[in-house]
């Protein structure tokens, strides 16, 4: 488990930061550029040293300026993938796979050099330099060569800033594998809210320096105060819902989750697996009562749990289904005309929704973007 | 037949080893002069750097006459040598090696300075997060990167040591055999009544070897630069 509480003086603001992670999954660190969010990760790194606090991971202390430890970058073994990659020119694509694990003992190697060439993908680029290789590929032998160092945790500074959209969706999968596949925890700086939401158990949200909010990427997106963080256009809540079942002949399947059920277009995912869907807040319609006769499948029964101006003439109504949370982005009008309140029961109309893990099948190559249901 | 004479000869093979030897001892100390400049910056840097660079912008007659002073048998460090280990430099091919030494020092650091600040500082962090001290960061990051910049600046060194005239000849005096480099050797023909031509030959020697150390430098740093990915 990460712990951390740090102070840094950063130019013209302090950073004052302080969360934990757990030992599985992956922390995003979200926020825009400046927020000071790389200089968190460096701090966990040894690369830039804070004023003042602690940094621990399991029972190793990193930092802790109380106790005046400071632990030297190479003796914390920690794996970090940088934006730009920095893969060591003069050295082939082998040579810098195995630079860290070499300066591993040998006893203490749990993750070996075969398995993560297979898991990333890397066989036939061995014996290649660096220099030959295009963006995505550097950045997976970035990440076996973290991997490999044998890691306590693995940062990665938005590894995916540098590459185009394509060479973005061939990275994502990788990362999955590593989240899932792999016993590390990983914290991720990012400030594109795809990512994160398709990517991150635990989401810490950084602005001006200072933890704005933290907890699981749904309950933080379903915030109504930080949609102005997180950018009026992807503003909008995360649901965790499972397979329940298929409808061929129609096209469809069946999601669940506490809330109720969705019907969106077929996924190649057994019943029972795991979905997360992103569901921005103009895909969905605010009603006094259940409609008749329209073509919206997906009708929620939801609470309205609070208001927020989102714009000069709309507003963003927060809405509780089952334990989880919707947002909808409406007029402030239509609040006035249906008498909107916190506490008045409403159904909540999904018109769609996006899916974030690789949910395959029909959707696959629309990953992320917005499906009709 | 002969292409050089036995003369020709013994001055050029005593101005190969003369630089030979400066470049070898002063590589090492260039490197480290070099990554220390490059990399840190520390109180007093621009006197270091000056002290560095001094031996380009002084007279060569000058740093010939500080050696003399300094590392003759009389000097402060020359005596102590002389004393303790028996060690002569002054009017000895050691000595030579010593100045000429000292004059292409700041040639060799400012070519490896500068393949030094060209490698990402980023490289090292990287390292650094992958468990590598800083030694070991130096013998597999920065020496494999700033090779180019190694090679080239120690063989213009080279070149330049063999070129040496002023702090040789008045440090170390001109002996044939001894002492005596190739332009100190084309001196000393200019001196001698009809001695133009033995000057002409060992202006074309020094000439020859001269620019084939350049071509040498030009073709070792590219295939070096391939050889360490960068091209």
């Amino acid at each position: 488990m990460l712990d951390l509480h740090i102070r840094q003086k950063l130019g013209a603001f302090t950073l004052d930061i302080a969360f934990t992670a757990e030992e599985r999954g992956v922390t995003a660190l979200f926020g825009r550029s400046g927020s000071g969010k790389t200089s968190v990760i460096n701090a966990i790194a040894g690369l830039s040293r804070p004023d003042e606090g602690h940094i621990r991971v399991g029972d190793a202390v990193f930092f802790d300026s109380a106790r005046r430890i400071d632990v030297a970058v190479e003796r914390r073994r920690i794996g970090y993938v940088f934006q730009e990659s920095r893969l060591f020119p003069h050295m082939t694509v082998r040579s810098n796979l195995e630079y860290g694990l070499r300066r591993v003992p040998a006893a203490e190697r749990r993750i070996a050099f075969g398995p993560v060439v297979d898991l990333l993908g890397l066989g036939h680029l061995l014996d290649r330099r660096p220099r030959g290789l295009s963006g995505g590929e550097r950045q997976r032998v970035a990440f076996g060569r973290a991997l490999l160092a044998q890691p306590r945790l693995l940062l990665m500074d938005e590894p995916m800033a540098s590459l185009d959209a394509a060479r973005k969706a061939e990275i994502m999968p990788y990362i999955e594998r590593l989240r899932d596949e792999m016993n590390i925890p990983i914290v991720m700086v990012s400030h594109a809210l795809d990512e994160v939401v398709r990517l991150a158990t635990t989401m810490v949200l950084i602005g001006e320096g200072r933890v704005r909010a933290s907890g699981p990427v749904g309950s933080v997106m379903g915030r109504l105060d930080l949609s102005a963080v997180t950018g009026a256009q992807d503003a909008g809540a995360v649901l965790d819902l499972k397979v329940e079942t298929h409808i061929p002949e129609d096209g469809l399947s069946v999601l669940t989750f506490d809330g109720g059920r969705l019907t969106v277009p077929q996924i190649d995912r057994p019943p029972g697996s795991a979905v997360r869907l992103h569901i921005h807040a103009r895909d969905v319609i605010v009603a006094l009562q259940p409609l008749a006769g329209v073509s919206l499948r997906n009708a929620l029964a939801a609470t309205v749990i609070e208001l927020a101006e989102a714009g000069p003439s709309s507003a963003d109504v927060r809405l509780a289904v089952g334990g989880s949370f919707l947002i909808a982005r409406i007029t402030r009008a239509a609040v006035r005309e249906l008498g909107l309140m916190p506490g008045r029961a409403v159904v909540a109309l999904v018109k769609g929704v996006a899916f974030e893990p690789h949910s395959g099948g029909a959707v696959s190559d629309r990953r992320g973007h917005v499906v009709d249901v | 037949m002969e292409i050089l004479t036995p003369m020709e000869t013994t001055a050029l093979l005593l101005s190969l080893r003369v630089a030979g030897v400066a470049i070898a001892l002063g590589l090492p100390l260039a490197v480290l002069a070099a990554w220390v400049l490059g990399r840190y910056s520390f109180p007093g840097k621009t006197l270091f750097d000056g002290l560095v660079h001094l031996p380009l912008v002084l007279p060569p007659v000058v740093t010939g006459y500080i050696l003399l002073v300094t590392m003759g048998t009389k000097g402060v460090v020359g005596g102590w040598l002389f004393q303790t280990f028996g060690i002569k430099l002054i009017f000895t091919a050691e000595g030579a090696s010593l100045a000429v030494a000292v004059t292409s020092f700041p040639l060799m650091v400012r070519a490896i300075r500068l393949s030094v600040e060209a490698i990402d500082g980023g490289l090292e962090a990287a390292a650094r997060t992958l468990g590598a001290g800083p030694v070991d960061r130096f013998f597999t990051i920065l020496l494999p990167l700033m090779a180019p910049g190694l090679l080239s600046g120690a063989i213009v060194a080279f070149a330049a040591a063999m070129g040496e005239f002023g702090a040789v000849i008045t440090f170390v005096s001109n002996i044939p055999g001894k002492t005596q480099t190739l332009p100190l050797a084309i001196y000393a023909a200019t001196q001698e009544p009809g001695g133009d031509a033995v000057a002409a030959r060992l202006a074309a020697i020094s000439f020859s070897v001269a620019l084939l150390a350049l071509m040498l430098s030009e073709f070792l740093a590219n295939r070096v630069r391939r050889l360490i990915g960068q091209v």
